[in-house]
């Protein structure tokens, strides 16, 4: 394996690899084969992907390399790999959204993402593991099986973007691409070590996700640092004439990210929400977040504990609406156009709850559930509509809180990684694992979870990642670049789960 | 007191062309109760003064030139269908 400054290839951030091409150290190939092989040895006891192909990754890097020496341009991820989770639309190659009842579709065009990806000539490794149709917290919901958090396989790496977290955090991907509909890249993200970015609901485009709740999804990265997020950002942010809720403020100009990597937060106005910071946070969680703060005032950061009282509710807002929202979109899996139809009925309507009953996993069939009982007649007005008013509580404390901070910092996830099986028979204990994540989707805002450090091991328990929460106001993505490239920097979080690689 | 019945249950999972046997039917009861007994806390917050949020942005309509572009073929549109007739998805008979 090809080392750098004692880190191999396949844990080194995309800027990074981006030069070394350019200094012409490093080819394509290097690259690709540093990932395969770390596919080969440690994708078995991970599971981070649904499918990949090794040889079509060597030999995509291969053409690559053909290209940069007749000439061709090496742009920002021109042959770095980038893991893909299988809720977006890849032209020709299966996108299953873990689910049964999608297990056979091959879309038949490429995401806006996934297209603006390709202009970069950058390298697909692979479709990711992921809780069937972004639906959980664990990414034990996946009909092929859970993925394994790498740094304790007896642990869950956080869902539902389990398998392009994963991915980077196990150096099997340079960098991944998820989505985040109430928490799913930064709770992983936080679980696994790794960077990971919801950015501005409307900023990338929803053009090929495949859609479970359309007023909370959307399109993210996950890095190995804050300036591969800024720069994966560059690549696929931009409006989109096939997404009807892309920002029609951003149609003029592509917006530099990086521009924003600044190691300076001096004046900074940081809040610290108390509802964010409350009991059930893991006492180990809450130090970091609060060593974390403790940099952020010695940068000349000011700190103030601020309060929104509204998100008391915000979990159960977000189990109204995003719940509702699916019913709906995943109403269109009948059997009919695309995915597995039931062989074993008669007549249409048989056809229908056959096709569903045997496709979709008991996570989705709750949400469907709890989503059609809150749109039906009679409950309607003290479920759905009551849900969307206390959304705009939950958005009138955050504009509040806007006016005064720049930024919110919180703990991502109120514990480190848990076991595999600990929480899948009490969905609502699992669903408390996004309560810091799920008021940002509600009010459609930019968060960042970065690595804060890791927890102390005690008995047969091994360190575990945790992640710091950053949250900025509406496309106010310079602030969550500021503070979090500042922070890293400050942190100094260079750890790999390296123990999968010593063991033969 | 309970939030939600078996006969609930089974109501609903009709509207959402969904099926459960007994046993599914009586976990799924157990567990959504849980559920809407949590999220019924919203009833407490006063929404007398504000309107419901649908969407976080402002949304309008967009519209276009109509332009004739490059569509999927037919053939495309069709590739994943599970069973197809003369260029149609097909469908067991309607009840």
């Amino acid at each position: 394996m090809v080392k750098t400054k004692d880190v191999p290839l396949n844990f080194l951030p995309a800027h990074t690899l981006n030069s070394l091409l350019k200094k012409k150290q490093v080819c394509a190939g290097d690259i690709a084969k540093s990932v395969t092989d770390a596919i080969q040895k440690v994708e078995p006891a991970i599971h981070a992907f649904l499918r990949y192909d090794a040889g079509h990754i060597l030999k995509q890097a291969a053409e690559i390399d053909k290209y940069i020496s007749s000439g061709g341009p090496i742009k920002d991820f021109t042959g770095i790999p980038v893991a893909v989770k299988d809720n977006i639309c890849t032209l020709g190659v299966t996108t299953t959204c873990a689910s049964k009842i999608l297990s056979n579709y091959i879309p038949v065009y490429d995401a806006t993402v996934i297209r603006r990806l390709k202009l970069q000539d950058y390298i697909l490794t692979g479709k990711a593991n992921m809780d069937e149709f972004a639906m959980g917290s664990s990414n034990e919901n996946s009909f092929f099986g859970p993925v394994k958090n790498p740094w304790d396989i007896s642990r869950v790496p956080g869902g539902s973007s389990g398998g392009p977290a994963a991915a980077v955090a196990a150096g099997l991907s340079i960098c991944s691409i998820g989505s985040d509909t109430g928490g799913s890249i930064r709770q992983p993200a936080s679980l696994c070590g790794v960077v990971g970015l919801k950015p501005t609901y409307g900023l990338v485009s929803r053009y090929g996700l495949i859609a479970f709740a359309s007023s909370l999804d959307q399109i993210g990265p996950f890095t190995h640092d804050v300036e591969d997020s800024a720069r994966l950002l560059n690549v696929i942010s931009g409006w989109d004439e096939n997404d009807s809720t892309s920002i029609s403020s951003i149609k003029n100009g592509q917006i530099d990210y990086t521009g924003f990597l600044k190691d300076d937060i001096k004046g900074m106005r940081i809040g610290v929400p108390k509802e964010l910071m409350v009991n059930e946070i893991d006492p180990q969680v809450k130090a970091a977040v609060q060593k974390a703060l403790k940099l952020a005032e010695v940068a000349g950061a000011i700190i103030e504990e601020t309060s929104l009282p509204s998100l008391e509710y915000a979990l159960s807002v977000y189990y109204i609406i995003a719940p509702s929202e699916a019913s709906s979109n995943l109403s269109r899996f009948d059997g009919v156009r695309y995915g597995r139809r039931s062989m074993d009925a008669q007549t249409l309507r048989q056809m229908y709850k056959k096709s569903r009953s045997e496709g979709f996993g008991p996570e989705v069939k709750r949400r469907i559930m709890i989503g059609t009982y809150s749109l039906s007649a009679g409950y309607y007005d003290a479920y759905y509509e009551k849900a969307q008013k206390v959304r705009t509580l939950i958005n009138n404390d955050f504009a509040k809180a806007f006016a005064k901070y720049d930024v919110l910092i919180s703990p991502t996830s109120p514990t480190t990684a848990f076991k595999i099986g600990e929480k899948i028979d009490d969905p609502l204990q699992m669903y408390l694992s996004d309560i810091c994540t799920i008021p940002v989707n509600l009010a459609g805002l930019p968060a960042i979870s970065i690595p804060a450090g890791l927890s102390k091991s005690s008995g047969e328990n091994p360190p575990l990642p945790i992640g710091l929460h950053i949250i900025a106001n509406t496309l106010r993505e310079d602030n969550v670049f500021r503070a979090a490239y500042t922070l890293e920097k400050a942190l100094g979080f260079d750890k790999h789960p390296m123990y999968l690689y010593e063991q033969s | 007191m309970s939030m939600i019945s078996k006969d609930d249950v089974k109501h609903v999972a009709k509207l959402a062309e969904l099926e459960f046997n007994e046993e599914q039917a009586d976990k799924m009861t157990e567990q959504l109760d849980k559920i809407l007994a949590h999220v019924a806390n919203i009833s407490k917050a006063d929404t007398s003064a504000v309107l419901p949020t649908a969407h976080t942005i402002e949304i309008n309509n967009v519209f276009r030139e109509d332009i004739v572009k490059k569509q999927l073929s037919a053939k495309e549109a069709l590739s994943n269908a599970p069973e197809e007739y003369k260029g149609g998805f097909l469908v067991p008979k309607i009840d």
